[in-house]
C-alpha cells in the first residue's frame, strides 16, 4: 500500500513527448497493478483518437484519484493520426509518443475493438463510471448533395483517405484512377493531401506507411492534371500555407493558375492578418509572377500540372454516354457577397463544365449520433455542449471533433481537450459531478463484454500488432506495412 | 513477467527519447553532439550554461539553465517544465505547439527565421511580431538572461464566446 502511495505521488505525466522515461522508471512495470481502486474517480472515454487520448492525459494530470477507460472501435488506436494525416507527413504522427505514454499510465486502459453504442451503450457505461466522454470525431462525411453524385468515379475525400491509409472499411474502395484529369472539390488541407498523394512522386510514396494497394494503384494511375475547385476566392481559401508550400513545390509538376481569379487580390491584402496575407501572396507569386530560369525550366518538364479553381459550386456531375461514369462535372459561377473570412459565394447563373474522370469531394467531414439517449444537434453536426459538457445529459461531457465540429488541426483538438478536461475536473471540486457513490469502473463493463462475446484489444495487444507492421515495413523500407482488415490486426492481438 | 513489462516499457520510451533527438538533430546536429558532451564533462560545462526566464501561462517565473547549442525545447523537457501540449511534433516543425513570445531586444538576436518556421509559426495562438517556435531557437551565450513567455491559447475564449463548441 505504501508503495502505491509512493507510485501516486511520484508519476508524473509528461506533457511532451519523448520526456517521461525518467519519472517511468521509478514506477517500473508495476504500474497497472494498482489500478481500478474503488475510490477512484472511474472516467471512462469514448474513441482513442487525439481528443480521447489529451483528454485523459489532462486528467490523470490533474487529479491523483482519477482513472480513465478509453474505448475505441477499432483494434488499433490514434484515430486520424494513423487513418487521416497523410503518409507523407511522419513528423505530425510524432504525437504517438505521447499517446502511448498515456495509454501506459498505471490509470490509464485502453479497450481497443469494442464499439460504443452497439457492444455497450452509453447508459452501461454512466452506470459503470463516474463520467463519460465523448471523443468519438467525425465519421461521417458531408456530401454534396447534387445529382450524378452515386456515378463510378465519384468518391468522398474520407473514403480515399481512408484507402491510402490503410481504414478497414474503406479497403474495398479501389479507386479507378484511369483519366487524365482528376477534380477535388473543397480546398482544405484534406483536399490538398488528396492531390499531393495523387501527384506525388512515387520514390517519395514509397518510403512512407501508405498501404502496398495504394502505392501499386497510384503507380498504375494515369491521373496528370488535378484541379483544386473552391466556391469562394483566393483570399477565402481554408487549407494553410504549409500545405500549399509544398504543392509549389512538388517535384514533377507544375502550378497551373488563371491569372483573372487574383483581380483585386493585392489590394485586399493591405489590411488583413498576416497568416492571411503570407498565404495570399504565397499563391500569388504562384499565379502572376514570371518564374526564374531554373523555375522555368523545372516547370516545363514537369509531366503533371495542379491548379486551383475558385468561385465554383459543383451542379452535377456528367455521366458518360453510357451513363454508368463520370465523364466531367458542371460547375456553377460564383461571385462573392461581402468581403473578408465572412464573404458568402452567390450565384451568378451561368454555369462551366470541367472534363475529367475523378471526382472527390472533400468538403468536410461530419460527426454522426452515436446513442438516442445522447442529445445530437443535427444542424451543426455535434454534440451540444458548453465547454465541453453536453447540454442536458449530467455526467456526460465531449471532446475534439464531435464537440467543436470536424475542423482543425492536432494542436486544436488538443486545446479542446485540455478545456474539458478542466471543466469535468470543476464539476468534480464544486460537487456538480457526484463522485461519492463507488463505481465499478470496467470492471462490469469487462463482465458485459465478455457475456456479448466481444474480447477487447489491450494496449499491449496492439503493441504486437505495432511491431508487426513495423518489421513488414522494415522489409520493404517502409516506415510501416499496415494490417488492413479488422480479423488480421485480432489474429495478431491475440498471438 | 514483471520484469519483461519493465523492460518493454524502458525500451519504448527510449525509444521515444531517440526520436525525439534524431528529430532535433535533423535541423542541427551539432546539439546532438554537444549533448554527449555536456553529460561526461557535467561540472567543468555548467558555468557555461545559459540562463533562461520563462513565464508559464500563469505568469509564474521559472529560472532554468540550458547548455549553448540546445533548442528552448530541448530545455523545457531536460529541465521537466511542465507547460502543457508543449511540443507536440517533437521539434519537427509540425504542430506550432511550442510557440513563445519573447522581448523586442530578444527577439533581434534570435537569428534567421526560416519561411518554414513562419508557415507553423502562423498557425499559432495568439501569434505576436516577436513570436517564434521554441523547438528552432538554439541556446547561445548572448541570450544570457533572456525572458521568454509561454503564451495562453485562445481556444478557451474563443469557446466561451459561441457557447457551443
Ligand atoms: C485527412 C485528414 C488529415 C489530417 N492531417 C492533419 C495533419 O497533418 N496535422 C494536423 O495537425 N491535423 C491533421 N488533421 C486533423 C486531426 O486529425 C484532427 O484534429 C484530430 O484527429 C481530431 O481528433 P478526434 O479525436 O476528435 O477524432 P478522431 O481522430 O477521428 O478520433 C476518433 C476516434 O473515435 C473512434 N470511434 C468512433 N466511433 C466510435 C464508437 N462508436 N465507439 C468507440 N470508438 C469510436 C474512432 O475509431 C477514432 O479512433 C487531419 C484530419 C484529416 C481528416
Ligand atoms: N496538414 C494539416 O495540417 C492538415 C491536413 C488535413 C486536415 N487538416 C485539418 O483538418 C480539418 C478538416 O479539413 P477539411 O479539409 O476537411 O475541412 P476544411 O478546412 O473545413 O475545408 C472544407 C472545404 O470544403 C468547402 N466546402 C464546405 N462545404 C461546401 C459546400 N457545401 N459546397 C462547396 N464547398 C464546400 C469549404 O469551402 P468554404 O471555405 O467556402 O466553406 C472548404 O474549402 C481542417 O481544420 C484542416 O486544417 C490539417
Ligand atoms: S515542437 Fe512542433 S513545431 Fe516546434
Amino acid at each position: 500500500m505504501s508503495c502505491h502511495k509512493l507510485l501516486l505521488s511520484e508519476l508524473k505525466l509528461w506533457s511532451s513527448g519523448g520526456s517521461s522515461w525518467i519519472s517511468r522508471l521509478r514506477c517500473g512495470g508495476r504500474g497497472k497493478a494498482f489500478s481500478s481502486s474503488s475510490q477512484n474517480v472511474h472516467i471512462s472515454i469514448v474513441g482513442g483518437g487525439p481528443a480521447g487520448f489529451y483528454t485523459a492525459q489532462n486528467l490523470i494530470k490533474a487529479r491523483q484519484d482519477v482513472e480513465v477507460d478509453i474505448y475505441e472501435r477499432l483494434p488499433v488506436p490514434f484515430g486520424l493520426v494513423r487513418f487521416g494525416v497523410a503518409p507523407d507527413h511522419p513528423e505530425v504522427k510524432n504525437v504517438i509518443n505521447t499517446f502511448t505514454q498515456t495509454a501506459k499510465h498505471s490509470r490509464c486502459n485502453f479497450y481497443g475493438n469494442v464499439n460504443v453504442g452497439k457492444d455497450v451503450s452509453i447508459e452501461e457505461l454512466q452506470q459503470a463510471y463516474h463520467a463519460v466522454i465523448l471523443s468519438y470525431g467525425a465519421e461521417g462525411n458531408r456530401s454534396m448533395g447534387v445529382p450524378g453524385e452515386d456515378l463510378a468515379g465519384v468518391y468522398s475525400a474520407k473514403d480515399f483517405v481512408g484507402w491510402y491509409n490503410g481504414q478497414p472499411t474503406c479497403q474495398e474502395l479501389s479507386p479507378d484512377l484511369s483519366c487524365e484529369t482528376a477534380v477535388i472539390l473543397g480546398q482544405g488541407n484534406v483536399a490538398l493531401d488528396v492531390a499531393r498523394i495523387l501527384l506525388s512522386p512515387l520514390d517519395v510514396l514509397k518510403k512512407t506507411d501508405i498501404t502496398q494497394p495504394a502505392l501499386e494503384a497510384l503507380a498504375e494511375s494515369h491521373v496528370r492534371r488535378v484541379l483544386i475547385v473552391g466556391r469562394r476566392g483566393p483570399m477565402q481559401i481554408a487549407c494553410t500555407i504549409k500545405e500549399i508550400r509544398e504543392m509549389v513545390n512538388l517535384p514533377g509538376t507544375r502550378p497551373e493558375m488563371i491569372a483573372a481569379d487574383y483581380e483585386g487580390v493585392t489590394e485586399a491584402l493591405k489590411d488583413v492578418p498576416r497568416p492571411r496575407k503570407r498565404l495570399t501572396e504565397l499563391m500569388l507569386k504562384t499565379a502572376m509572377e514570371t518564374p526564374g530560369e531554373k523555375e522555368q525550366e523545372r516547370r516545363n518538364n514537369a509531366s503533371c500540372s495542379w491548379g486551383f479553381r475558385f468561385f465554383r459550386s459543383p451542379v452535377e456531375v456528367l455521366a458518360d454516354t453510357n451513363r454508368n461514369r463520370t465523364a466531367g462535372i458542371r460547375l456553377a459561377v460564383n461571385k462573392l457577397e461581402g468581403s473578408g473570412e465572412a464573404a458568402r459565394a452567390a450565384l451568378t447563373g451561368e454555369v462551366e463544365d470541367v472534363s475529367c474522370g475523378l471526382v472527390i469531394s472533400s468538403i468536410g467531414y461530419k460527426s454522426l449520433p452515436i446513442d438516442p439517449s445522447v442529445p445530437f444537434d443535427f444542424r451543426k453536426a455535434i454534440v451540444p455542449n458548453s465547454m465541453g459538457r453536453v447540454q442536458q445529459a449530467a455526467g456526460i461531457y465531449c471532446s475534439g471533433w464531435v464537440k467543436t465540429g470536424p475542423t482543425g488541426v492536432i494542436a486544436t483538438t488538443m486545446n479542446n481537450s485540455f478545456d474539458t478536461a478542466r471543466s469535468l475536473v470543476e464539476d468534480i471540486d464544486s460537487g456538480v459531478l457526484d463522485i461519492s457513490a463507488g463505481k465499478p469502473g470496467s470492471q462490469s463493463i469487462s463482465t458485459l463484454l465478455e457475456k456479448r462475446g466481444v474480447k477487447p484489444v489491450t494496449f499491449s495487444d496492439w503493441e504486437k500488432i505495432d511491431n508487426v507492421e513495423m518489421k513488414r515495413g522494415e522489409a520493404s523500407g517502409k516506415p510501416r506495412e499496415k494490417i488492413l482488415t479488422v480479423e488480421e490486426m485480432l489474429r495478431v492481438a491475440r498471438t | 513477467m514483471a520484469l519483461v513489462t519493465a523492460l518493454k516499457r524502458l525500451a519504448h520510451v527510449r525509444f521515444g527519447h531517440y526520436s525525439l533527438r534524431t528529430a532535433t538533430a535533423a535541423s542541427g546536429s551539432y546539439r546532438t553532439v554537444q549533448r554527449s558532451l555536456t553529460i561526461g564533462t557535467q561540472p567543468l560545462r555548467s558555468d557555461n550554461k545559459v540562463t533562461v526566464h520563462f513565464f508559464n501561462r500563469d505568469g509564474e517565473k521559472i529560472t532554468v539553465k540550458g547548455p549553448p547549442g540546445d533548442s528552448l525545447l530541448d530545455v523545457v523537457i531536460n529541465e521537466d517544465l511542465d507547460f502543457d501540449g508543449f511540443g507536440a511534433c517533437e521539434g519537427t516543425l509540425a504542430c506550432s505547439t511550442c510557440h513563445l513570445v519573447f522581448d523586442e531586444e530578444v527577439y533581434k538576436k534570435l537569428g534567421p527565421i526560416t519561411d518554414e518556421e513562419m508557415d507553423m509559426l502562423d498557425l499559432a495562438y495568439g501569434l505576436t511580431d516577436t513570436s517564434r517556435l521554441g523547438c528552432q531557437i538554439c541556446l547561445t551565450k548572448s541570450l544570457e538572461g533572456m525572458e521568454v513567455r509561454v503564451p495562453e491559447s485562445v481556444a478557451d475564449i474563443r469557446q466561451s464566446k459561441d457557447g457551443s463548441s
